[in-house]
């Protein structure tokens, strides 16, 4: 049976916390489709410079002159980059707070990452809208599907990230989640690292790889 | 054994301070600004002939800091490194078959595109 | 102490703890026994539907140039006894088993989360009735349980078919990883105490390594099938030709899920029979640690062969040896088993009941279905046999003769302790006769077929190629095959209204669960049991000198359940909802999908905050 709130602490035969373990099995399984999805990606890379562009790194003329230059914004990727890490940080910082009963540190740590989490999804709409305007969709060429399928999955884990961490946020303000609940913070956390974790392999392999 | 539905900074061996939070964070921003220095270097606008002589390492040099970047998210923010190597286990044993999977994936499509184009 | 049903039934109802009845309890219930019966109900009706499905081919195909079903019908109807089967019967059969048997095989209470535990039942019973309400639309699948692109684009398949497949795949899918963590987290941290890994029951060894191959191989599917859904309702390229796509990326993706898939399919029945063999030989497993490790090996280096599947496809010479080898390696943990199923039985003193016979069929007709297998492991030799009925007739024989046999022989051994009955003999037997003999006159003759040039997949074929007797014959065994399962439903139907007075131990047991009563009060055990060594009872047994008393039923005070809840039901009805809603995005737009994960985040928000109990 589960371990709740109020229940006796249960002995597992590991002594590790079902939840807890549960999330890194989940996360292992993750792993596999983050896989697939960057593979497809990587796979399709062979074939797109047939067109029609535009591309990420590379400038095409289409066959009637139109000249597509490269798509890829570094400065804008690398401020949404930096954020996430610095959630991760804020996010290890507000479950230190919540481990030793600080309700205010744990707000801001924690209000710091939901920040966070927003610019970066804020940032990659962003970035998909100019990509739209600049002639890359979905549609357009494998370079665009493959991105955006890619990306657009890793920003839908993004916001339900959020959503969860936001959900925790009211609980922490109503002061739900004191030391001997700070495990529901430290699943949503690792979920969040996660999340994290994936982008450091998107980031260079879609945007500094050619 | 009690399952740890709590944990305080005190009852784990090694539990890193913020302080040390704080500068892996740091170390983080730095590599990634590394990755993009290293990008600019090799291909950027202003990437001379040194920027061609590097460019067959680029791909190695770029995933190895991306690799430690993983790493230090994982073992310390995570927490890998001070809780049950079973975690290491659940987390480890996957990322291995996915590398299986990415690399076996990409060699036998572009055998096959290559063996396509070939006609 | 005998005390008849009824005195027990008193004596439950006077303390208090009468088992809910009624359709509600059923709805809401988090009791693993429970949704392992449902999973069992539930799974045993697709595999009659797969079965009729089946019936109506082998009539098609019983005399040439048949026209009793169009080619149209004739390619919905082995698409969807092929998904049917796979899908909607195997694995939820074995899920019924994971459900019931694991937490009592480890000692414990109920699984790690009771309510994942129901979502992922209503998921599948969601995902299957979404899948086959393709019919009522005249839509079924039509393109292949394995649907390989482009056949399935939008050109090529306009309709409604592949819609249905492809979400109502990914709906099970859902409901496959959650049974998976929840399982993985169950057998980890839930073992009574003294039960360490290595002293688990085989069945819950070869179940827990299932559930990691769930974890790692549905990811690989889901991607493949958004793929597929990207380029059918976005105008995505990534399986079409002419774009710069690649079909043959679906076909190393649908496989590299497929390969574990039939591991998935197999581990459990492995672990049924390592289980019966050994209780009706009166014998311990023969080498129960390489049977651990084989199964380990076999699902490890199953992820590695996935192309064998593709040996037709072009993939060039160094592709193909790798594959070669690789697929041939694992004949060998393979054979390991094998033989150490006749080692168990080796000098043992045979039992001869209902499960051991058809633990025994099991045997027989995995080692002709893998013998097959081994033959196809040669690309050569697999360029002849590839798409001919050689293959129908090699997974055939490793999932009806393995799967099928293997989960029959389960429940005929499970069912006392389940239902609290003991299923009649001599019907048992009739049932296990006619199903061997059936079976075998269906499929040994696809061998010949197959190799003397009939193609699978056709609707009919032309008289004067000389397929058509061994096609009768296939047709008629096909129908001796349906009868054997008439008579397992008379033999349920007809000790269902007898009394329920099944011993605890009716078959003299090694493993934890038939230590309770039959069927086991709601909370299992009144006790954690404490676990000294491999085969408890039997040691338990030995120690005492002779049987253990009969357990009681107690009152259960002071045992704590986790409440029922419907917020599980709530959540899987939003999951299906954003699949329909998908479905019909033409006609709705977002709003379906939007209405979905409303129900969804409605269902999961409730779930997360009521309390748990």
């Amino acid at each position: 049976m589960t371990d709740t709130a109020h229940a006796v602490h249960l002995e597992t035969s590991t002594g590790l916390d079902n939840r807890k373990l549960a999330i890194w099995t989940f996360i292992g399984s993750e792993c596999l489709f983050f896989a697939t999805l960057i593979s497809n990606y990587l796979v399709h890379k062979e074939t797109w410079l047939t067109g029609p562009g535009p591309f990420p790194h590379e400038a095409w003329t289409s066959p009637g002159g139109q000249v597509f230059e490269p798509i890829i914004e570094i400065p804008l990727v690398t401020l949404g980059t930096a954020l996430l890490l610095f959630s991760s940080l804020f996010v290890v910082l507000a479950l230190a707070n919540a481990q030793r009963g600080n309700r205010k540190g744990l707000l801001l740590w924690l209000g710091a990452t939901l920040l966070c989490g927003l610019f970066f999804v804020g940032m990659q709409v962003y970035e998909f809208t100019h990509f739209v305007h600049k002639g890359l969709t979905l549609k357009t060429n494998l370079f665009g599907g493959s991105f955006f399928v890619l990306t657009g999955f890793h920003g839908t884990h993004v916001t339900l990230g959020v959503i969860w961490l936001a959900t925790l946020w009211i609980s922490a303000f109503r002061g739900k989640i004191p030391p001997a609940k700070s495990l529901n913070l430290e699943i949503a956390a690792l979920y969040w690292h996660f999340v994290d974790v994936v982008w450091i392999v998107i980031f260079p392999v879609v945007y500094l790889i050619k | 054994m009690d399952a740890h539905a709590s944990h305080t900074p005190t009852q784990e061996h090694g539990h890193p301070t913020v302080g040390a939070y704080v500068r892996i964070g740091i170390v983080l921003f730095v590599l990634t600004a590394l990755e993009v220095g290293l990008y600019e270097f090799t291909y950027g606008e202003r990437a001379g002939a040194a920027g061609a002589a590097i460019e067959p390492f680029f791909v190695p040099l770029l995933l190895l800091l991306s690799a430690v970047k993983f790493a230090l998210v994982a073992m310390f923010y995570m927490h890998l490194k001070q809780d049950h190597r079973l975690f290491s286990g659940v987390f480890i044993f996957p990322i291995i078959i996915a590398t299986v999977l990415i690399l076996g994936l990409v060699v036998l499509e572009a055998y096959h595109f290559a063996f396509a184009r070939a006609g | 102490m005998a005390t008849t049903a009824l005195d027990q039934q008193r004596a439950h109802a006077a303390a208090g703890h009468a088992p809910p009845t009624g359709l509600w309890s059923w709805i809401t219930t988090v009791d693993h026994k429970r949704i392992g019966i449902l999973y069992g109900a539930t799974a045993f009706s697709f595999f009659l539907l797969g079965g009729i499905e089946a019936l109506l081919l082998r009539i098609q195909l019983g005399t040439p140039n048949n026209t009793f079903l169009d080619p149209e019908t004739y390619n919905q109807l082995f698409t969807m006894h092929g998904t049917t089967m796979i899908f909607l019967a195997i694995m939820p059969l074995s899920a019924a088993f994971f459900n019931y048997i694991i937490p009592l095989q480890i000692g414990a209470r109920d699984v790690a989360f009771p309510r994942l535990n129901a979502f992922s039942y209503w998921v599948f019973l969601l995902g299957g009735l979404f899948l086959n309400a393709s019919w009522l639309f005249g839509a079924a699948p039509d393109t292949g349980w394995f649907g390989y692109a482009n056949l399935t684009s939008k050109q090529y398949s306009p309709g409604l078919h592949v819609d249905f497949w492809m979400l109502g795949l990914q709906i099970l899918g859902v409901a496959s990883l959650a049974a998976a963590v929840n399982f993985f987290t169950t057998v980890l941290n839930m073992r009574a105490p003294g039960m360490t890994l290595m002293r688990m029951p085989i069945f819950t060894w070869m179940s827990f390594i299932t559930q990691v191959l769930l974890l790692l191989a549905f990811p690989v599917i889901t991607v493949a099938l958004i793929l597929l859904m990207f380029d059918r309702f976005f105008g995505t390229n990534f399986y079409v030709p002419s774009a710069g796509g690649d079909p043959m990326l679906w076909q190393h993706l649908f496989w590299i899920f497929g390969h574990p898939e039939v591991y998935i399919l197999i581990l459990p029945a492995f672990g049924i029979v390592s289980e019966v063999l050994p209780v009706f030989s009166r014998k311990p497993l023969f080498g129960y640690a390489a049977m651990v490790f084989s199964g380990i090996f076999i699902a490890f280096l199953g992820f590695g062969v996935w192309s064998h599947h593709m040996f037709a496809t072009g993939m060039g010479p160094i592709a193909d040896t790798y594959f070669a080898l690789a697929t041939m390696l694992i004949a060998i943990p393979t054979g390991v088993k094998i033989f150490n199923w006749l080692g168990t039985i080796w000098g043992g003193s045979i039992q001869y009941k209902t499960p051991i016979y058809f633990a025994l069929g099991f045997i027989a007709m995995f080692i002709i279905g893998g013998l097959s297998g081994v033959m196809h492991a040669s690309p050569p030799a697999d360029l002849q046999q590839t798409d001919t009925y050689f293959v129908v007739a090699h997974f055939h024989y490793v999932m009806f003769g393995g799967s099928i046999f293997g989960l029959v022989a389960g429940a005929y051994y499970w069912w006392p302790k389940m239902f609290g009955r003991m299923l009649d003999e001599g019907l048992g037997k009739l049932h296990f006769w006619l199903m061997l003999i059936g079976f075998n006159l269906t499929f040994f003759p696809m061998h010949i077929l197959g190799l003397n040039g009939m193609p699978r997949r056709v609707y009919t074929y032309p008289e004067g190629l000389g397929f058509e007797q061994l096609n009768m014959l296939e047709t008629v065994g096909s129908f001796i095959l349906a009868t054997s399962f008439l008579v397992f439903l008379i033999n349920i139907v007809k000790v269902w209204r007898g009394p329920r007075n099944a011993p605890a131990d009716p078959w003299n047991a090694a493993t934890l669960e038939w230590s309770i009563p039959s069927p086991p009060q709601e909370w299992n055990f009144e006790r954690v049991p404490a676990v000294h060594g491999r085969d408890p009872l039997w040691e338990a047994k030995r120690e005492r000198g002779g049987p253990l008393p009969e357990p009681e039923r107690v009152s259960g005070k002071g045992i704590h359940l986790p409440n029922p809840s419907y917020w599980p039901l709530v959540s899987a009805i939003g999951i299906t909802a954003m699949m329909a809603g998908l479905m019909l995005i033409h006609q709705l737009g977002p709003w379906g999908i939007i209405a979905g994960a409303a129900i969804l985040f409605l269902g999961v928000f409730n779930w997360a905050f009521e309390p748990a109990g």
